[in-house]
């Protein structure tokens, strides 16, 4: 690993990472704060008086959701910018694509989070809570847009393709939230609900849930840098073997 | 005719990509109002690219083109209804009947009853044929009606691709003959044959392709 | 050509195209029917308790099954619909000649709709024949008007992502992920609409308009965000 910025100029080599200067003191200032979370999740911090221990899996639950949002709004962020600029940038794109792929795999961890949270509190694993539904058809539909960007074509073609069903599944959020809210208060179970409402949450409890929040967003940002730039490489390598290529077309027609 | 100062048109080191292949590798083109233009070269030349990126179907990745004067990527919407292309597929609805093909296509583009009786006149798919459904017809007679077709929604640019391929003698003749009558009516054709004596007697220009590049 | 005459044009050749092969009749309809009976195997004749004493439980899900029989056949009538553009090339023609996508759209979001409406009302006959459902005379009304703007919600968004996955043979099988999780709203609001009118399980009629709101907003939702999105989605050379 060398600590040159990518630099699209230059070809990759083999030696070449995706780590630079700032993403590895990310890297440890990410790895510090996990630390920390594990000391205060799982020591520090006392058991909940109605959760109990349960209420560790919160430490995790918690930050895990907002990761998940946030990914998700940076992939509508850049499907937007890279459709709405003129320069209709690649670069937006990238990071479009890797914040969705980042999005899944919290989305899952939230949900796997989630349904062992409800498994010890409620007693079952899944309830037909309206956060819990939407959230899962939401989970499909980033799979979805995954599924899309994997189709082929050119770089550009993936990207206006891709940025037009992130904006999609952007609109279907509030259309499923609202049917799905509207659904649930016909079916709505209140003793299994009761846990969610008044939790009081105070001291080292709030203050273990921040340094989730703030180790899970440090994690986000260090993978979203390290998947960006490997995506920019992969790209770029298409665009080497493009020009490769090229030359060889050439050579053919000059041949013959 | 009158030549007009402006070629129909104009390629200049056009690169197209397809899967990440070179499919153009730099062609450059030039094709007059009027012409009959034969494409001819080996199997995986370009041929096929390169009427495609003129239809509009094959993002033009670098270099520049135009047709009819307009720029292939910024001005594609003011071009496409003047071009058509037949390439292996004819574009036709093989549950509807000829004429009601017919009729779909010349309506995208406004044309009267009588232009459409016309077009289907002059490619002899007019009278008993014209009731008889597309997947019931030969490899010929679908090839003129979508030449009727094309002739209906008033293409002045025809791509043919292989046109020849999958015709018998006979239907060769006759669109050879409906190529040139086209021709004589104004329309500019570029065409890719494998069956060279034949469209080179039909061509008046020939034009090599090899390695995504036009031949000097 | 302005956009809506085209956008006709585009629909009555869809029908037509129906009307001559026959495909909604003979094979799509059969295969809703039979999803409405293979439901009954795994629901089995049971019954539930309700506010009106035991109520056989088909009566009271039928609702939801006339609309999940809707949507598994609204994802073979779009691939139908895609497949006669996609067979001979006819979506290269029409993008060659540029004819104006968001006509397209809308021409094959009605002509979609049509032949989902047609295929609503038999599910919804077959529910009340073979689940033994009952129509009161006021819940008429509210059930013509759910199937009218549930089937338009349905047909858009079938037609958006069925453009969308035309031009790549072999990723037919991309549709469903695509189109049911965008369209549980649509099952949910049309189900519910529907079980009062019906009066399932005693659901007061007053409870179903509120759910015809939600279904206008994601008919109209979808029809404009599709509008915007279809052409830039098929034609991707530009």
């Amino acid at each position: 690993m060398t600590t040159t910025t990518p630099a699209p100029a230059t070809t990759p080599t083999r030696t070449r990472g995706t780590g630079t200067t700032a993403t590895r003191l990310l890297g440890i200032a990410t790895v510090v704060m996990l630390g920390w979370l594990v000391a205060f999740g799982l020591g520090f911090s006392p058991a909940d008086r109605d959760q109990d221990e349960a209420v560790r899996i919160m430490y995790v639950h918690v930050p895990t959701v907002w990761v998940a949002y946030v990914a998700l709004g940076v992939t509508a962020l850049c499907s937007a910018l890279y459709l709405f600029t003129k320069k209709h940038s690649l670069g937006f794109d990238r990071f479009a694509g890797a914040s969705a792929e980042i999005a899944v795999v919290f989305m899952a961890l939230t949900l796997v989070s989630g349904m062992l949270w409800g498994k010890i509190t409620w007693g079952v694993y899944w309830a037909w809570d309206a956060r819990l539904t939407s959230f899962a058809l939401l989970f499909i539909s980033t799979i979805g847009y995954l599924a899309v960007r994997s189709l082929g074509g050119s770089h550009q073609q993936r990207a206006k393709r891709s940025a037009i069903v992130g904006l999609l599944v952007v609109l279907e959020i509030p259309l499923v939230h609202w049917s799905v809210r509207l659904w649930n208060s016909l079916h709505q179970e209140p003793s299994v609900l009761d846990t969610d409402g008044d939790v009081s949450i105070e001291g080292l409890m709030l203050f273990s849930l921040f340094v989730g929040v703030i180790a899970f967003t440090l994690l986000y940002v260090w993978l979203l840098l390290h998947r960006t730039r490997s995506m920019a490489m992969a790209d770029l390598l298409d665009d080497v073997g493009l020009d490769q290529a090229l030359a060889d077309r050439r050579a053919e027609g000059a041949s013959s | 005719m009158s030549a007009p100062a402006q070629p129909v048109v104009e390629l200049s080191d056009a690169v197209a990509v397809l899967g990440g292949f070179p499919v153009l590798a730099g062609a450059t083109l030039t094709v007059d109002s009027g012409e009959i233009v034969l494409l001819h070269g080996p199997n995986g030349a370009g041929k096929t690219s390169l009427l495609r990126l003129c239809a509009g179907l094959l993002p033009l990745e670098r270099g520049e083109g135009r047709v009819f004067g307009l720029d292939l990527t910024s001005q594609q919407v003011a071009i496409r209804p003047r071009v058509g292309l037949l390439g292996h597929h004819n574009g036709l609805y093989r549950d509807l009947t000829v004429a009601q093909n017919v009729r779909f296509w010349g309506a995208t583009v406004g044309a009267t009853d009588a232009e459409i009786d016309a077009a289907m006149e002059r490619l002899g798919v007019r009278g008993r044929l014209a009731d008889v459904g597309v997947a019931r017809l030969s490899a010929g007679q679908k090839r003129r009606t979508a030449l009727a077709c094309l002739v209906a929604r008033r293409a002045e640019l025809w791509l043919l691709d292989e046109p020849h391929a999958g015709l018998d003698a006979a239907g060769r003749d006759e669109l050879d003959d409906t190529l040139r009558e086209a021709a004589a009516a104004g329309a500019t054709i570029v065409v890719s044959s494998h069956e060279h004596e034949r469209a080179a007697a039909l061509a008046t220009r020939q034009v090599g392709v090899v390695g995504g590049q036009v031949a000097a | 050509m302005n956009r809506w005459s085209i956008a006709r044009l585009v629909a009555a050749k869809d029908l037509r195209i129906e009307r001559r092969s026959k495909v909604l009749t003979n094979q799509v309809i059969p295969f809703a029917g039979v999803t409405m009976v293979i439901f009954a195997f795994a629901l089995d004749a049971k019954s539930a308790r309700t506010d009106d004493g035991f109520v056989p439980l088909l009566e009271l899900v039928a609702p939801g099954l006339v609309w999940l029989a809707a949507l598994f056949s609204l994802l073979l009538l779009v691939q139908r619909a895609f497949a006669i553009e996609a067979d001979d090339g006819a979506l290269d023609a029409l993008r060659v000649a540029g004819v104006d996508p968001v006509a397209i759209f809308w021409g094959k979001s009605a002509a979609l709709a049509v032949q989902l409406a047609v295929l609503d009302m038999v599910l919804l006959g077959a529910a009340v024949l073979l689940y033994g459902a009952d129509v009161p005379a006021g819940g008429l009304v509210l059930l013509v008007v759910t199937l009218v703007v549930a089937t338009c919600g349905l047909a858009c968004v079938g037609t958006l992502y069925g453009g969308l996955t035309a031009g790549f043979s072999g990723r037919e099988t991309l549709l469903p992920l695509l189109v049911l999780p965008v369209v549980a709203p649509v099952l949910i609001g049309a189900t519910r609409a529907v079980e009062s009118a019906l009066g399932t399980g005693g659901v007061a009629l007053s409870e179903g308009w509120p759910w015809i709101g939600l279904l206008t907003v994601f008919a109209i939702a979808f029809g404009v965000g599709g509008a915007l999105a279809f052409g830039p989605l098929i034609d991707e050379a530009t």
